[in-house]
């Protein structure tokens, strides 16, 4: 799960973490009152205007304006507010500025990059600093590698304090910066540990003029897996940021991300889903979705599944492909006829079952009384449904 | 011989008399006839699956009990770490666990401790282990697999189903299948279990079906170059996933340039690996390797 840069540093500001502090608003009406409140709580003469959405890039795609004086900082909260705003990371079609932060400016020193996250191959948590802060780390890793300093954390022992030194060192820090550094960093792994983080990332970290440590931007996400140790953290999740057809899909437990293609899919199981999506791409179409219905399919999560790759306008075809192993394929056959029934589906739909009873399946949908396209293999499944989604 | 689990396996479930486990517990029993109990804490004592094996109070007594030497894991998420840890302290040799939902902070902790065991760990979040005609391990349909000399590694669960029927359709029938699962930590890797089909004599060739996401194919296609002399067929899902988003599996998301389908392709090829573009050429694509062994043409 994802939050916003303003949700992040609350986070950070709770474990006694320096930020750029600020106030962030929805509403236009409150633009005034936030910049009073700025400029009397933080002692800002000039601001930073930062949009709150769940992506990066926000700073090259005009989301984020510093701003020398109050005037433009109303003129740039005007601007933000309400714009819909394109990154690299939210596609063409860009995303919705819903909040707007209204943040101190902070004279700059220096810029590091801190970031804490999962090694899957070290199967352990790692520490990374760089003195390239404000880049993006991917670019980093690829032109400087030797700029990104790494501490493993061993699993029962924590961030170590010698550890942590090491850290500050790698960014050439002395006295008491460095000794912040290092109070910073062990915040930070607690925070991570305690609420089961999948990332922290401080980019960039700050050394003020005044020699201080601030956090300017971070970015957490969360583990899904262990939200339910942390029902605080679960209701910062933000639905506005998320496809509303896949905020539907997870209310009914089907796992939906939608794509820019026409051919639907409904498969069981994600490694399947994937390799259906990828067949399709081979045989000349492009999938609409990814959709997973699981372990437990059944009339309702068929329907469902079925209601919900419709909500996609661009698609012209459906494929459903199960391999029953747990799920039978005959109660799925059900499932479609009757979904089908009461759906008045105005696509082709093919349907490829296979596994456990896929022939009571097969008989199933062949005695039935709705139009579907069956086919035998994978890969007639495939041909199948890209020549009828061209019409 | 097979790899990991055969007809001698000594099979425990833990979460027996939960739902899922009374189930899977039965088709395990029905397949090869070696499960041996069951671990519930607090209904020690009793019996499950109508009467055919004992319930134990721990892995323990288990296997004291029992000679326990395969545990395999229904224990919901929030209990999950615990039990594969208790598993493992028992000195049973393989864990499996299907459990989907265990927290990875906690698997970061279970994974270093059942390390310091000795014990094997598989999964979690996995369809488990397929021996056809020895074991049944898991939730791996048995009757789509036919015993035989393809060994099968593979990250998801029904994608390997796919891959097992094609092969049972060529005519060609599995050593074992083993799903390790698709969570950023797992127990038993691609690189590990290359290695075991590697010393099995019963195993011809192995195929391997990987994902987006982690670098795990990559790390057994650098191992597979130096030491594996059997062919290994390679199949990556996800060439269409776009990056940034997590497909299903917590692990399924492309992070970096070298964890895309296509980068790691192409490292498995120029590791030797004979890389299968389409989903449906997996079982072909093994017959013919198989083929050219047995005509002595070079892969």
């Amino acid at each position: 799960m994802k939050i916003h840069e303003f949700q992040a540093k609350e986070l950070l500001k709770g474990y006694g973490i320096p930020i750029q502090d600020g106030v962030t608003i929805e509403d236009a009406e409150q633009m005034e009152t936030a910049l009073d409140q700025v400029n009397k709580e933080f002692g800002a003469e000039q601001y930073v205007i930062k949009a709150q959405i769940h992506a990066g890039g926000r700073g090259k795609g005009g989301g984020v304006k510093f701003s020398p004086d109050r005037a433009s900082a109303l003129e740039n909260l005007k601007n933000i507010l309400g714009m819909t705003l394109i990154t690299h990371q939210t596609g063409s079609e860009g995303r919705l500025v819903k909040k707007v932060m209204v943040a101190e400016a902070l004279d700059i020193q220096q810029e590091f990059y801190a970031a804490i996250t999962l090694d899957r191959s070290k199967g352990m948590d790692v520490f990374m600093v760089s003195s390239e802060g404000g880049m993006e780390i991917e670019e980093v890793a690829k032109t400087s590698p030797e700029k990104i300093v790494k501490e493993a954390i061993r699993p029962g022992f924590g961030l170590r304090p010698f550890q942590a030194r090491n850290l500050a060192l790698a960014l050439g820090l002395e006295g008491a910066a460095a000794k912040q550094a290092v109070g910073m960093f062990q915040k930070l792994y607690k925070l991570y540990r305690e609420l089961d983080c999948s990332i922290v990332e401080i980019n960039p970290l700050i050394v003020t003029e005044q020699g201080n440590l601030v956090a300017l931007d971070a970015k957490i996400n969360f583990d899904d897996n262990a939200l339910y140790l942390h029902k605080d953290v679960e209701a910062m999740r933000d639905l506005d940021e998320e496809d509303p057809a896949e905020v539907e899909a997870s209310e009914f437990n089907l796992n939906y991300i939608k794509l820019d293609g026409n051919v639907g899919c409904m498969v069981n199981g994600a490694g399947l889903a994937m390799a259906t999506m990828d067949i399709i791409k081979q045989r000349g179409g492009s999938p609409a979705n990814f959709l997973d219905v699981g372990g437990g399919a059944n009339v309702e999560t068929v329907k469902n599944g079925f209601r919900i790759i419709l909500s996609d306008p661009n698609v012209k075809a459906i494929l459903i492909n199960i391999f029953g192993g747990i799920v039978r394929c005959d109660r799925i056959a059900n499932g479609i006829i009757e979904a089908v029934k009461v759906l008045d589906l105005n696509v082709p739909v093919v349907v490829r079952l296979a596994g456990t009873n896929a022939d009571i399946a097969k008989e199933l949908l062949a005695n039935a009384d709705v139009d579907l396209i069956s086919a035998d293999s994978f890969e007639d499944a495939a041909i199948k449904v890209v020549e009828a989604a061209k019409g | 011989m097979a790899i990991l689990v055969n007809k001698d396996s000594k099979i425990i479930v833990q979460g027996i008399t939960g739902s899922e486990g009374t189930f899977h517990a039965t088709q395990c029993l029905e397949y090869a006839g070696n499960v041996v109990g069951g671990v519930t804490p607090g209904k020690g004592g009793q019996t499950a699956l109508d009467g055919k094996v004992p319930v134990f109070n721990s892995c323990a007594e288990a296997r004291e009990k029992v000679g326990a030497n395969v545990s395999l894991i229904f224990v919901p998420p929030p209990f999950a770490a615990d039990a594969i840890m208790e598993a493992a302290a028992a000195g049973i040799e393989l864990i499996v666990c299907i459990t989907e939902g265990i927290p990875v902070a906690q698997m970061v902790e279970v994974k270093a401790f059942v390390e310091k065991t000795g014990s094997r760990f598989v999964g979690p979040n996995c369809p488990g282990i397929l021996t056809p005609d020895g074991a049944k391990v898991g939730i791996m349909p048995g009757f789509i697999a036919k015993k035989g000399s393809v060994g099968v590694i593979s990250k998801s669960g029904t994608l390997t189903y796919e891959a097992v029927d094609q092969l049972v359709q060529q005519g060609l029938g599995q050593s074992t299948c083993i799903g390790i699962g698709g969570d950023p930590i797992i127990g038993t890797t691609m690189k590990d279990l290359l290695k075991m089909f590697e010393h099995d004599d019963e195993t011809e060739a192995i195929v391997m079906i990987g994902e987006i996401g982690g670098s795990m194919e990559i790390e057994a296609a650098e191992y597979a170059k130096a030491n594996i002399s059997k062919p290994v067929i390679g199949f990556i899902a996800g060439q269409t996933a776009p990056p940034g988003r997590r497909m299903g599996h917590a692990g399924a998301i492309v992070s970096g340039a070298d964890e895309s389908a296509a980068a790691k392709k192409k490292l498995m090829a120029e590791c030797g690996i004979i890389v299968v573009e389409s989903p449906a050429d997996i079982g072909r694509t093994v017959k013919e390797s198989l083929k050219k062994i047995e005509i002595g043409v070079e892969l």
